[in-house]
């Protein structure tokens, strides 16, 4: 049973098919499924609130009053979800060498060209730059939200701070929604095995030397607990 | 809030035209303030209470006459008192009723996201429907004039009426109706902007007000509220009446092309990895070309 796997994640990387490993912990997982669903209410409810012709999004969450209320509630909830995700991930999603040497190659990644890719780490230089822009993003909505959320207590002599608030949140929701779109793309249709392994944790070997091959390499050499050694924990 | 006598012809965060609107031609309805009559007696202020249901509520003494720094979400109106030094040093009181302004071109309904909170009337009223409201506070960014304000207990948003229930029953707004000097008045747009006009000329020509005039700024295409004003090349002594009001560009940009940059772009999106998946579906899993896992 595979849940038997991930309570007590094996060592066993010797990579013949069927053998899976660990890549994301429980922590990791809640931690991502927390974000995902804080992150959906601020889509739903802020594009309610983007658009006219969008404004039934409303009524799907409650109606306005109510999407209106949780709206920065579930932000805040988002913006310690990233905060986690960062005291978590920092290490693990700086930029390195391997990241460059991929860049250089996207093309091929888009084109799914998988073979001619330099090898990556646990995270290859995709994942890590939507993982940068949602933190940056967040800081950004965060800081802009509180002055749309108290914008009575903007004094009207420092009024440009009600426009640079409402200029900024727009900005940031646009480019965070962005990445979300490419993420949740890649995450179900185009890299198949990835939203299983962000439910149950869990990646075959042959998905884990094909797209990760360094972090791959890595935790089979140091023959621990493989998502244990990704993680740090 | 008497939808039911006056006809709606702009709504708030609505999708598609507006029903009805322009239809029937209706006269434009407008209050003119006599700033130059006004004793400061504050009646207006307890009649819009009174008519409106609210108490009174606590002042707050800051050396004025005047009852609080701004209006509230409880008190919509509010005579600002400002001492102004003028040019030869004598001193001079200005006494001026501030209330929403009812624009043309509302900033307030432009910035509102909520469907209906916002409507305006054919007689140029901007009325806001609380029922409808969510409390998003974009109307405050929205107004040129400060006047949208928020009740955090309901979270509705609230202002002057300009008595639209007394309006639409064919009365004259409350504060019309107690003033002691008769420095309100209320008619249509064209007798009140004639009225202020003779009067302006009259402090002209006869006071020695030489720059006397009326603020009817046309950065918000004009207002349902004029003033008459000694100096009006000076509103901004009168308890900060803008000088030049206009919706700020951040909020016509925002309510205006960002909204058509930002949908496209997401739909622009959404086609794209659909487009991706249709030509180049899905990764599959295979082995390195070579040990060490693909090009140097
Ligand atoms: S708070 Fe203002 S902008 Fe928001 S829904 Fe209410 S009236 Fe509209
Ligand atoms: S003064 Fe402000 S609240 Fe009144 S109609 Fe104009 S924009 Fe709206």
């Amino acid at each position: 049973m595979s849940s038997h796997v991930i309570s007590t994640p094996t060592t066993r990387t010797t990579g013949e098919p069927g053998e899976r490993i660990l890549r994301y912990t429980l922590g990791e997982r809640v931690n991502h499924w927390f974000a995902a669903f804080t992150y959906s209410y601020c889509l739903i409810t802020g594009l309610a609130f983007w658009s006219p012709y969008m404004y039934w999004l409303a009524a799907i969450v409650g109606g306005g009053p109510t999407a209106r209320f949780w709206h920065p509630w579930l932000g805040l909830a988002f913006t310690a979800s990233m905060f986690w995700m960062y005291q978590m991930w920092d290490r693990d999603m700086r930029i390195t060498e391997a990241d460059r040497r991929w860049a250089a190659a996207m093309k091929s990644y888009i084109e799914n060209d998988d073979q001619n890719l330099p090898p990556e780490g646990r995270f290859n230089y995709g994942q890590k730059l939507f993982f940068w822009l949602m933190f940056y993003g967040i800081i950004l909505l965060l800081i802009s939200g509180i002055g749309l959320w108290f914008v009575e207590g903007i004094p009207w002599s420092l009024r440009w701070l009600r426009y640079l608030s409402v200029t900024v949140h727009v900005v940031a929701a646009m480019a965070t929604i962005g990445g979300f779109i490419i993420h949740v793309y890649m995450g179900t249709a185009m890299v198949r095995g990835g939203f299983t392994s962000i439910i149950r944790g869990e990646v075959s070997t042959a998905w884990a030397k094909t797209h990760h091959r360094l972090w791959y390499e890595e935790v089979s050499k140091r023959q621990t607990p493989p998502g244990q050694a990704g993680t740090r924990r | 809030m008497a939808q039911a006598t006056l006809q709606i012809v702009k709504i708030s965060g609505h999708a598609g035209p507006v029903a009805g609107a322009g239809v029937e031609r209706s006269e434009q309805l407008c209050k003119l303030i006599d700033t130059t009559t006004c004793i400061g007696c504050k009646a207006c202020e307890v009649a819009c209470l009174e008519w409106n249901g609210y108490t009174f509520t606590e002042t707050s003494f800051d050396n004025s006459y005047q009852t609080m720094p701004s209006t509230a979400w409880n008190y919509w109106n509010l005579i600002k008192f400002n001492e102004h030094e003028r040019e030869d040093g004598t001193l001079q009181l200005l006494m001026r009723k501030d209330q929403c302004m009812h624009c043309s071109d509302p900033g307030c309904l432009m910035a509102c996201p909520a469907d209906g909170a916002i409507v305006q009337y054919s007689n140029g009223i901007v009325d806001f429907q609380q029922q409808n409201c969510i409390g998003c506070g974009y109307c405050v960014s929205g107004c040129p004039f400060d006047i949208p304000k928020f009740n955090s207990e309901t979270k509705k948003m609230f202002k002057c009426t300009l008595c639209s229930d007394r309006v639409g029953q064919g009365l004259e707004p409350a504060c019309i109706k107690s003033c002691p000097t008769g420095c309100l008045h209320f008619g249509t747009k064209e007798d009140m902007s004639f009225l202020a006009e003779s009067r302006a000329k009259q402090l002209r020509d006869h006071f020695g007000f030489e720059k006397a005039g009326v603020y009817d700024p046309a950065g918000v295409g004009g207002t349902g509220v004029i003033y008459v004003l000694h100096d009006v090349t000076n509103p901004e002594a009168y308890g900060g009446l803008p000088k030049d009001p206009h919706i700020p560009w951040v909020v016509r940009f925002w309510k205006g092309p960002a909204k058509w940059i930002g949908n496209l772009a997401m739909l622009f999106g959404v086609i794209g990895v659909t487009l991706h998946y249709f030509r180049y579906g899905p990764k599959e899993i295979h082995p390195p070309r070579n040990g060490n896992g693909g090009k140097p």
